[in-house]
């Protein structure tokens, strides 16, 4: 049995209310470090992308990278939040390998963002979950506990990530199960990858999340007491990890016991959430004011001039695409996964004049192709205009759909456009009258024993014979003047 | 104010310090007698007076941040060259337990 079953019965599962909040870390992809000139790459050989600053040797001082700020506030915008014009940096403390100042520079009471909300669509109604704030902070380094000969003696550390920009975003606790907050994640990352503020690759640790979650009767309006499950490393798992914990928290609450405010981790080996069993008491960073750094302002006019290099929201998006190309909803969501996709469907609907049936081509016969090879929509081999051409072949009626269907594989392999591909292979639909009526008069020939069904009263035979000239054709007839000549002669 | 034996240890315990009792009645003096004098500045009617983190100077916003440019940076070798034991191009530390 899967440890994410029923530990309770459904009835008395349903006399609880989770309630889950969202801690989100978003590596943003500048060029270098936050408070250093250090490169942020991912994979260089360890402790190498490191200086006196970020390696918290004593009397380096950080200065703040213009590009972070510039990253932060995108990611505000984008989140709805209010920007503040003055917002302070301040020295959280903590002990740790990884983080070799003894402290970390984040913000605390004036974080560079608050009061926002993203919008998710679950189970085909709309919901608003609060974002609280985004502040900027850095990142520590990486400690590694295992997989080395001596890894029971000793954690070996890498500061290549120390100082790595990095923006929490807080959400309020209007999350009330996992799907809900399955969609903020995808929406939250859909933002940032749409204004480019962070690849959000998980599995490079660009994006990483803690959940806070509790439960209590419903009705009830006091909080139950919470429990944090951290780094989750994909938002399955995460899914995964608060169904767990939210059965568990009920279970133990139902079975007379009491939920301990604590960290847990999720394995997804067990598909259960464990105790760090920390022996540290109740955290107490001793945030102040970060005396190296100057209050960050950033005034009305500089946030405009970064306002105005915002692009298109997904939401936004969404409803422009439903209104002007006339494709359903669900349609506008896929094609606006990602900016390069939407970029990719706008073009081919441009060239093609026919957006709903170059939605179908983008989402069907493109996107399996880019599946089964496995490739990013910006590597496909059919670019977004040859694609719209070979839609508008279909639309102006030279070609059919099933044509089309055979030349776009050609056009993936060899890149080259429909039109090229047709004439070297001879593809040209037939809508040549006097070339059409010699195959017709062929397929009734064969075909006497259809042709006096058909005029006996069974017009449905007529399907047959359209296919039989189709296929005397190799497939370039055009279907809709065969149908016609067909009547025609039979008629 | 009155800064008891209590808080030092707990703060001693935050910063990872080990202190004898003599210490801790030591700390717990002087550190009443540092805040007694930060306790003059209260007497100061600061009503009105925006709560400030740093002094502020007047230049455009942006005249402390720095470009997203990349400087260089150290070598491995001298990273590593005051870790009391390095190994792989790692510093090595005592195993962490909280993970």
């Amino acid at each position: 049995m899967s440890s994410t079953e029923l530990m309770v019965p459904a009835e008395v599962f349903a006399t609880y209310e989770p309630v889950i909040g969202l801690e989100v870390h978003v590596q943003l992809g500048t060029n270098t470090k936050i408070y250093c000139g250090c490169p942020t790459g991912f994979g260089a050989p360890p402790n190498t992308n490191v200086c006196p600053v970020c390696l918290g040797m004593p009397g380096a001082l950080p200065v703040l990278n213009r590009s972070v700020v510039e990253y932060a506030v995108k990611a505000g915008l984008a989140l709805n939040c209010t920007v503040r014009n003055e917002s302070i940096f301040a020295r959280k403390n903590y002990f740790y390998p990884d983080l070799p100042k003894g402290y970390q520079i984040s913000q605390y009471d004036r974080p560079v963002a608050e009061h926002g909300f993203i919008d998710i669509f679950v189970n085909e109604t709309h919901k608003r979950i609060g974002v609280t704030r985004a502040h900027l902070e850095d990142d520590a380094g990486k400690s590694i506990h295992d997989g080395y000969r001596d890894s029971d003696l000793y954690t070996y550390v890498d500061l290549n990530r120390t100082g790595t920009p990095l923006i929490e975003i807080v959400s309020e606790p209007d999350i009330r199960n996992s799907d809900e907050a399955y969609a903020y994640l995808t929406e939250l990352k859909q933002l940032m990858q749409f204004i480019g503020v962070s690849e959000c690759d998980m599995e490079k640790g660009q994006l990483r999340c803690d959940a806070n979650v509790s439960v209590r009767k419903r009705g009830a309006e006091k909080f139950g007491t919470k429990a944090e499950v951290k780094n989750v490393n994909s938002f399955r798992f995460v899914k995964l990890a608060l169904d767990y914990e939210i059965q568990r928290q009920i279970a133990l609450i139902e079975s007379g016991g009491k939920v301990v405010q604590e960290t847990r981790l999720y394995s997804p080996d067990t598909g259960e959430t464990y105790s760090m069993r920390s022996k540290e008491a109740a955290h107490d960073y001793r945030y102040f004011p970060e005396p190296d750094l100057l209050p960050l302002r950033i005034s009305d006019k500089w946030l405009g001039e970064i306002r105005s290099t915002m692009p298109e929201l997904p939401p936004a998006k969404r409803a422009r695409f439903v209104e002007q190309y006339g494709i359903r909803e669900y349609d506008a969501q896929v094609l606006t996964l990602t900016r390069e996709m939407s970029e990719y469907f706008e073009k081919a609907a441009e060239v093609s004049g026919d957006a709903r049936t170059a939605a179908n081509w983008v989402m069907g016969d493109l996107a399996g192709a880019l599946k089964a090879e496995g490739k990013e929509i910006t590597e496909s081999p059919v670019t977004a205009e040859k694609l719209g051409e070979l839609v508008a072949l279909i639309k102006k009626g030279e070609i059919s759909g099933k044509l089309a269907k055979e030349i776009f594989p050609k056009m993936w392999s060899t890149g080259d456009g429909a039109a090229a591909i047709m004439d070297r292979e001879g593809l040209r639909q037939i809508s040549d009258t006097s070339a059409l009526d010699a195959i017709v008069d062929e397929v009734l020939a064969k075909n006497p024993a259809q042709v006096e069904q058909y005029k006996g009263g069974k017009t449905t035979v007529i399907g047959f014979l359209v296919g039989q000239v189709m296929k005397a054709s190799r497939g370039q007839a055009n279907p809709q003047m065969v149908n016609e000549l067909l009547k025609k002669k039979l008629d | 104010m009155k800064i008891t034996e209590e808080q030092v240890r707990y703060v001693a315990d935050l910063a990872n310090l080990r202190l004898t009792p003599d210490e801790v009645s030591r700390m717990a003096r002087d550190m009443e007698s540092i805040l007694g004098h930060i306790d003059k500045l209260n007497e100061l009617d600061t009503t009105g007076v925006p709560a400030m983190a740093q002094v502020l100077f007047d230049a455009e916003e942006t005249a402390t941040l720095r470009a997203d440019a990349e400087k260089a940076t150290l070598p491995n070798e001298t990273a590593l060259q005051n870790a009391p034991q390095p190994g792989g191009g790692f510093f090595k530390v005592p195993k962490v337990i909280e993970r």
